[in-house]
């Protein structure tokens, strides 16, 4: 069961080859078997999980299944989700039940879907190898001594090693699309404002967008019916009709204009990355599709423009941690200010701390024009580089990232671990949508090509990934995990 | 625009994290080489470009003015370290 994809196990259960109990039943298994050495889960749910199977079972007896009753998915723990724990992976939040649901956790509940649990996630969703997260550090389904990325790491393994079918992940600077690529899984970050932001424990709220994460195209397509569109609790979220995803994912190739940006394949770039990268678009080509070089010329001021405007709107965001309304409180304040110091200083881990701190002096008096006025400046000017692109091509191609997932404990230096992120961040910034598709290994580890469209070419993006997945077999393939029980 | 062990004080306080002479010194290295990098911001001449907040473009729309939530501030309550009679307790400010 656990190596079908999430469309396939929507015909099984249509088809009443099993029940939603059973698949249910099934990969909780496999989280109890598995997820002790690769702790891609925080909190596992059986128990709702069970309940809401059955639900799932009694209305498809009743004739009232809907395209995604009784499959099971996993949540990052970014999102909240009422009565359960919900922690950011901090240990700000390791005492949090959420109040209430995220508005996507609640359209996949009516959607009949069954949550298995809460995954592990970089501390506040900020960082890229899935090692910031107060929870410990999760394993590389592929190569159990690699990061599986970050920050939706716990997603991208639970997914990889058949612990859930499919899972939601959120994206900042890369944090779906750089896992999907690390851990051989198809992940689609929508276009800002696609998604409804309310109940998502926000970090930099400009850039923030949630998306699935699922073995293929078709699977993310599925999810993507279920959790675009206008939410009026979110004053970001558009008010914009909702596509059929899955409606054109079909539609021929033949025409299709891929530009190939110059700068991201460039210095830095692993050459077998490249390789399997340059692989793929001959794909393409070969399925109708022709291939031309552009440009995005301000690329390399993407990282430091995003290290000023999402650092300085998580110093905002995360202030509401206080001690006082929710989350972890010291002991003994002597007075106020002690309360919030020692409660924040406890309950944060080095990560969020550099982060609190950069965006805390970036907005600080004397140095707002210099850095967060610039930094905007230089959005603009990133994002008109992807609007010129896409005058003359349709989508554009290159690497998700540019490496496959490096060890775990490699990365020492916060600067460098940023500067992995050269081919996501831009697209935050610009508030585009992109996936990134399984296309090859690097010895045992998986190699992600990113696709790029246009503000709401989410469809569009999809078809392009599915027609690729119907010609090759990267997202076929899965890993083999320690201690299998057949 | 070099950083002073100062200012990761001053940051500190302002965001309200405690942090200790040496934990500065500590971030101090980090912080500067973050900011060394932010730096090459300065090198594009950015005259004249308005800044992007949002990607795109929209602005905060509005909604009538309407209360459209019920009272549940006990539901809230039930998250937070300490509270009496529906009030958030926190040490005395006033003496």
């Amino acid at each position: 069961m656990h190596d079908k994809t999430l469309t396939e196990l929507a015909a099984s259960l249509a088809a009443g080859e099993f029940t939603s109990r059973e698949l249910t039943e099934h990969q909780l298994g496999r989280i109890e078997r598995h997820d002790g050495a690769l702790n891609s889960f925080i909190t596992v749910t059986p128990d709702a999980a069970l309940e809401a199977a059955d639900h799932a079972d009694a209305s498809r007896a009743r004739s009232e299944a809907g395209p995604l009753t009784g499959l099971p998915v996993a949540i990052k723990d970014l999102f909240c989700s009422d009565g359960v724990l919900t922690t950011a992976g901090s240990k700000m939040l390791s005492n949090f039940v959420a109040p209430y649901d995220a508005c996507v956790v609640e359209r996949l509940k009516a959607a009949g879907t069954v949550s298995l649990g809460k995954t592990n996630l970089d501390e506040f969703a900020m960082g890229s190898s899935n090692e910031s997260s107060a929870f410990g550090a999760v394993q590389n389904p592929w190569d159990t001594t690699a990061v599986p990325g970050g920050s939706s790491g716990g997603s991208a393994a639970a997914v990889a090693a058949g612990l859930a079918p499919a899972a939601m992940g959120t994206d900042t600077g890369g944090s779906i699309r750089q896992p999907a690529a690390f851990c051989g899984i198809t992940g689609l970050k929508p276009t800002y404002g696609r998604i409804s932001r309310w109940g998502i424990i926000a970090y930099a709220s400009s850039l923030d967008q949630a998306g699935p994460m699922a073995r293929t195209a078709e699977d993310c397509a599925l999810l993507m019916n279920a959790i675009a569109g206008h939410d009026p609790r979110d004053s970001t979220c558009v008010a914009r009709g909702v596509p059929d995803y899955t409606a054109d994912l079909a539609a021929p190739l033949s025409g299709l204009k891929i530009g190939l940006p110059r700068e991201y394949f460039g210095d830095g770039l692993d050459p077998a990355v490249e390789a399997a990268v340059r692989e793929a678009v001959a794909v393409y080509e070969s399925l109708g599709a022709t291939v031309r070089e552009v440009s995005l010329p301000h690329t390399h001021y993407a990282i430091p423009a995003y290290y000023v405007i999402a650092p300085a709107e998580a110093s905002s965001n995360l202030s509401r941690y206080d001690g006082v309304r929710f989350g972890h409180r010291c002991e003994n304040p002597s007075d106020l200010i002690d309360l919030y110091k020692r409660s924040r200083a406890e309950g944060f881990g080095e990560e969020v701390k550099r982060r609190i701190l950069i965006g805390t002096h970036t907005l600080s008096e004397g140095f707002f024009d210099a850095y967060y006025k610039k930094a905007q400046q230089v959005r603009r000017l990133i994002r008109q580089d992807f609007l010129d692109a896409f005058e003359e091509v349709d989508v554009l191609m290159g690497p998700t990232s540019p490496t496959p997932a490096f060890d775990l404990g490699a990365q020492k230096d916060p600067v460098s671990m940023y500067l992995q992120d050269i081919y996501t961040i831009a697209v935050n910034l610009a508030g585009i949508p992109g996936i990134s598709v399984p296309a090859g290994f690097v010895g045992k580890r998986p190699v992600g090509l990113q696709i790029l469209g246009t503000h709401f070419a989410e469809q569009r993006l999809l078809n392009v990934a599915h027609r690729y997945q119907q010609a090759t077999d990267w997202h076929l393939r899965r890993p083999e995990l320690a201690e299998e029980n057949a | 625009m070099a950083l002073e062990h100062a200012d990761v004080l001053r940051a500190a306080h302002l965001a309200r994290l405690g942090l200790s002479d040496e934990d500065a010194t500590h971030y101090l290295d980090d912080l500067g080489r973050i900011l060394e990098m932010v730096d090459h911001l300065q090198a594009l001449d950015t005259e004249g470009i308005a800044p992007l907040a949002h990607p795109l473009d929209a602005t905060q729309r509005l909604r009538a003015d309407e209360v459209t939530e019920t009272d549940r501030r006990d539901h809230f309550q039930r998250c937070a370290p300490a509270v009496e009679n529906g009030l958030y307790l926190v040490p005395r400010v006033v003496e």
